[in-house]
Order: structure tokens, then sequence, then C-alpha cells
């Protein structure tokens, strides 16, 4: 585990060294304010509902992004091969840029906080719901993240990782909003994989044993997809 | 604190890259590890480092087994791949403490470790500037100590000077020698002169398979033929080409003589001799007993590169 910290530190950082991370950062904080101003004061309710609202949407591309780069620079620089011989496990390396990349999503949605802060000023704030709702953020992201770092670590191609990331991103999040359309046997499989149908259970406040199995047994699969991934160049 | 290679094979697909190959890299050896373009240099070497797996075969550093324990053997190992990767946006400092971290260099004595490399790589002039910012010279110092950071037995260098000016190739030359002094060393390259001026001893692969292993001088007298004298004599009004020509015919295993060139002032002349022996002496005494005056005297030795040329072609 020490190995995975040092390596999330380096990554972290990496981060913020270049403008990317902070552009990110303002453009997300412009989009969730807008509509959490614009709505505020037509609907005249206390509530983080419409920024809750719009995240999931949002996290569709901003995860892609942050995470596309992750093992694709890595492989078309060549940097991969001294990290992979290094007295170190592929899994730890896997850990440590999981973790800073969702350390990046997290802090992302650190100043909106702000907004929280502000409906306090104008009256009485369901505490309980918010919170949960932003666990529910942060294990969302943990899921996509991990789509994400599976993607980067297929290819050298950062354009090629967003795609497939963001495919799989989108297929998770709309499977609970085509159940219509689907037989009957599939209806509760489908939303069992959904990403978003786990995500509206947690941000009502409920933190159910069931959503959380499906976040952390998804994150350890893609994980460890990632993880064989990686072997693959040994086959 | 040796490489012991037995029986390696390495297939990518269909094709075979590195067909079963065996070697031994002593203790304390600089081996330079020479072959054209796609002979199986890097593969070998990355089998090495464990970031492939051989298909057949062993390789024991330092007796550890490298795919039984890859992690101890990766410990042992300082490796500076092909094309010199690094991460471009960290600052030199930032980056050798991120290396000796991953060796699990003991948490107190990174700093010394650091500063002890800087120092001997010569990195003092740029260590607080970003990797991307330096020359290529630097960069390839910068890798140097990297694969040095964690003062491993052994340390594989994948060509260590490719794309570098004539200057910056002497240093990182003369550093490489440095280093080597208590190390076991082994660098890949397809540059002759780099073998000669660096190493012990060279292992030549072709094709994926070892065809010739030995100290660069040994290489060089198997691969003997009969030995070419250049000599450039002095013009003489008292004698002719063909009184030239005989005269150096009567020199003992003067094999053939041949005048090459004929210009105002002298003659260039090559002279053949029997294989093995040395027959400089004898072609001074007799141009001195003439009275002419030898400008130039010189034996073509059998370069390595004629040996490389005529093992992997």
């Amino acid at each position: 585990m020490k190995n995975s910290l040092t390596i999330f530190k380096r990554e972290l950082k990496s981060y913020f060294t270049s403008p990317v991370a902070y552009i990110i950062i303002v453009v997300f904080l412009i989009i969730t304010g807008w509509f959490f101003t614009s709505n505020l004061f037509v609907a005249g309710v206390i509530t983080m509902r419409s920024v809750f609202d719009i995240v999931p949407f949002i996290l569709l591309f901003y995860i892609p992004a942050i995470s596309m780069r992750t093992f694709s620079e890595e492989k078309k620089s060549g940097t991969i091969e001294l990290l992979l011989t290094k007295p170190i496990s592929d899994f730890e390396i896997v850990i440590g840029k999981f973790l800073s990349t969702l350390t990046l999503a997290a802090l992302t949605l650190v100043p909106t906080i702000v907004y929280v802060i502000s409906l306090k000023t104008l009256g009485p704030v369901d505490f309980g719901s918010i919170i949960s709702a932003y666990i529910g953020l942060v294990l969302m992201s943990g899921i996509y993240v991990s789509v994400g770092l599976f993607a980067s670590s297929l290819t050298e191609n950062q354009v090629v990782a967003f795609i497939v990331s963001f495919l799989v991103i989108f297929i998770l999040f709309m499977l609970n909003k085509i159940l219509v359309y689907v037989p009957a046997p599939l209806v509760s499989m489908l939303e069992y994989i959904s990403s978003d149908y786990h995500f509206s259970s947690i941000a009502r406040g409920v933190l159910d044993t069931k959503d959380l199995i499906y976040y952390f047994s998804g994150m350890s699969i893609l994980l460890l997809l990632t993880k064989t991934s990686l072997e693959s160049r040994k086959w | 604190m040796s490489i012991k290679v037995e029986n390696l094979s390495k297939f990518y697909g269909t094709q075979q890259a590195v067909k079963d190959i065996s070697f031994e890299v002593k203790t304390g050896e600089i081996v330079g590890f020479l072959g054209p373009n796609g002979a199986g240099k890097s593969t070998t070497m990355k089998m090495i480092t464990t970031y492939l797996t051989p298909n057949n075969g062993s390789i024991l550093v330092n007796d550890i087994d490298a795919q039984e324990n890859p992690i101890d053997v990766r410990r042992k190992i300082g490796y500076l791949p092909e094309q010199n990767p690094l991460y471009q946006e960290m600052n030199v400092v930032d980056y050798l403490n991120y290396t000796a971290e991953l060796q699990s260099v003991p948490k107190e004595s990174i700093p010394d470790a650091v500063k002890k490399m800087i120092k001997v790589c010569g990195l003092e002039d740029v260590k607080h500037k970003d990797i991307s910012e330096l020359s290529k010279g630097y960069k390839q110092r910068v890798g140097l100590a990297q694969a040095m950071i964690h003062n491993p037995d052994v340390i594989l260098l994948d060509e260590p000077t490719s794309g570098l000016d004539p200057n910056q190739i002497i240093e990182i030359r003369k550093l490489i020698r440095d280093l080597g002094k208590h190390k076991t060393l082994m660098l890949s390259t397809h540059i002759l002169q780099e073998v000669q001026a660096t190493c012990d001893r060279v292992i030549i692969i072709n094709n994926g398979e070892i065809v010739a292993d030995g100290t660069t001088d040994s290489l060089q007298k198997s691969f003997q033929g009969q030995l070419n004298i250049h000599l450039i004599i002095k013009k003489d009004p008292k004698y002719g080409r063909e009184k030239l020509i005989s005269a150096l015919e009567t020199i003992k295993n003067a094999e053939k003589v041949k005048v090459i060139s004929d210009d105002e002032n002298s003659w260039t002349v090559d002279l053949t001799a029997t294989k093995g022996i040395d027959v400089r002496e004898e072609i001074f005494k007799k141009i001195v007993s003439l009275e002419m005056v030898l400008l130039e005297l010189h034996q073509d030795e059998t370069s390595l590169e004629d040996i490389f040329r005529k093992l992997t072609t």
C-alpha cells in the first residue's frame, strides 16, 4: 500500500501541475452553479436537488476526461515500462491511479459545498439527504473512474480511451431509463446494473447495503480487469 | 551479482523474436549486447527486467528466478529502457525522489541517494528544472540517475547513447564506465564503437540467436584473416616503381605487393602478409636498407565492424 500511496501522490500532483485540472474544475462549477442558482429562485424551494440531478450527467463526460490519460499516456511515452519494472505489483499501480483520479473527482465536488452553505442562510436544510447524495456521487464517480482506467489501459490513444469509457459509462447510466422497451424478465437485472438507479436511491437519503455492494463489487471487478489488461503484455 | 540466462525463447504471435539463447554475465563485467535493429536485444533485456515473460527458458539474477520472484529481481536491477522514457512534467529532484520511493529506498536515506545521483550524473545545474526543458544529453543523465538511485547490483541499459551528439556520447560513455566499475552492467547497442569504448565483453545477437560471445580482443583475433599493411613511401629518383615492388616482394612472408596510387611525391603501397605473422619490422628495415623514406606505415586490424558485418548479414 505504501507504493500505491507514492503513485497516488505523484498522479494527483501531476493533475495540478497542468492547467487541465483547473479548467475542468472551473467548467464543472460554472455548469452546476448555473443550474443551482437558476432553479433556486424559480422554484423557491431550499434544495440541492437541481445540482444532484445535473451532476450525474456532467460525470458522463468529466470522468472519462480525467481518467483517459492514466495509462494511455504512460503507454505512449513508454514510462509504463519504468513503472512496471519497479519492485511494485501491478495491482498497487492500479490502486494508486484509481485513488488519485477518484480524489480529483471528489475534490471537484468540494466547492459545491458553498451552495449548501448558501442554502443554509435561506432556511432549514436536510443535511442527511445532502450528505448521502454526496456519498452517492463519490461512489458513482468511483465506478466510472474504474471504467475509465480500464479503457485507458487498453490503448495508448487517449481519444480512444475517452470514447470507450464514455460509451460504457453512458450505457451504465442509461440502463434504467430504457426499461419500458425491455422484456420483463430482464428488467430487474438491467435495473441492478444501472449506475443511476443506485445513485437515485442513495440520493433519496437511504444508504442501502444493496447499493453499496453494487458500487464496491463493480469497482473491484473493473480494477481487476485493469490489472489483467496490464499483465496482458506478458501473454 | 550476476545474470544467468538459459535457453531463453520468446514468441510474438508466431514470430520468434528470441531463439533459445543462453549466456552469463558475471559480477563486475560490462557486457555489450550488440546486434542490428530488431535482433532481439530489447526483448531479451525486457525479459531480464521481468517486463516480459519468456515462453521458454529461465533467467536468474543473483540466483533469484525472475519468473518466480519478479519483485525481488526488480529490486536488484536498474533499468534504462529504450528511448529513455521520463515524466516530462516533473522536475528532476521530484522525479528522482519518486523513483527512489518506488525502489523502496529507506525514507531517511532518500535525500542522500538523490543528492549523490545528482552529483555523480552532473545534474547540479538543472536539478530544479522540469524534465521537458532539458537537452537530450541531460535527459539521458536523468535516465541513468533513475536507473541507479537504489544502488542496484545489476544495471541494464537499452541503447543508452542513441540520439545524442558526439560530445554527449563521449560524456555518457564515460559516465557508464565510471558507474559500471563495481556493478554488473549490460548495455545494448547497434553502434560498434560503443562496445569498443565501454565494454569488457561483447555478445553479438542476430535474428534472435547469439552468433558470437567473447572479449573484443578475442573476437578480433579469432576473426583475423590476412593482415594488410598500408605504406606510403617517398619517391626517390634512384628507384622506379618496378624496382620498389620487387624489393618489397623479397621480404619474407610478404605475399602480395600492390601499388595503389602513385602521385608526384609518393607511392602508396598495400602489402599483404601471411596470416598471423607480423612483418612490419622487416618492411621498415628493408626500406631503410634501400635508403628510401617511409612516410607512413600501418596495419589494418580486423575491426569489430568487419566481424559484425560478417556475422549479421
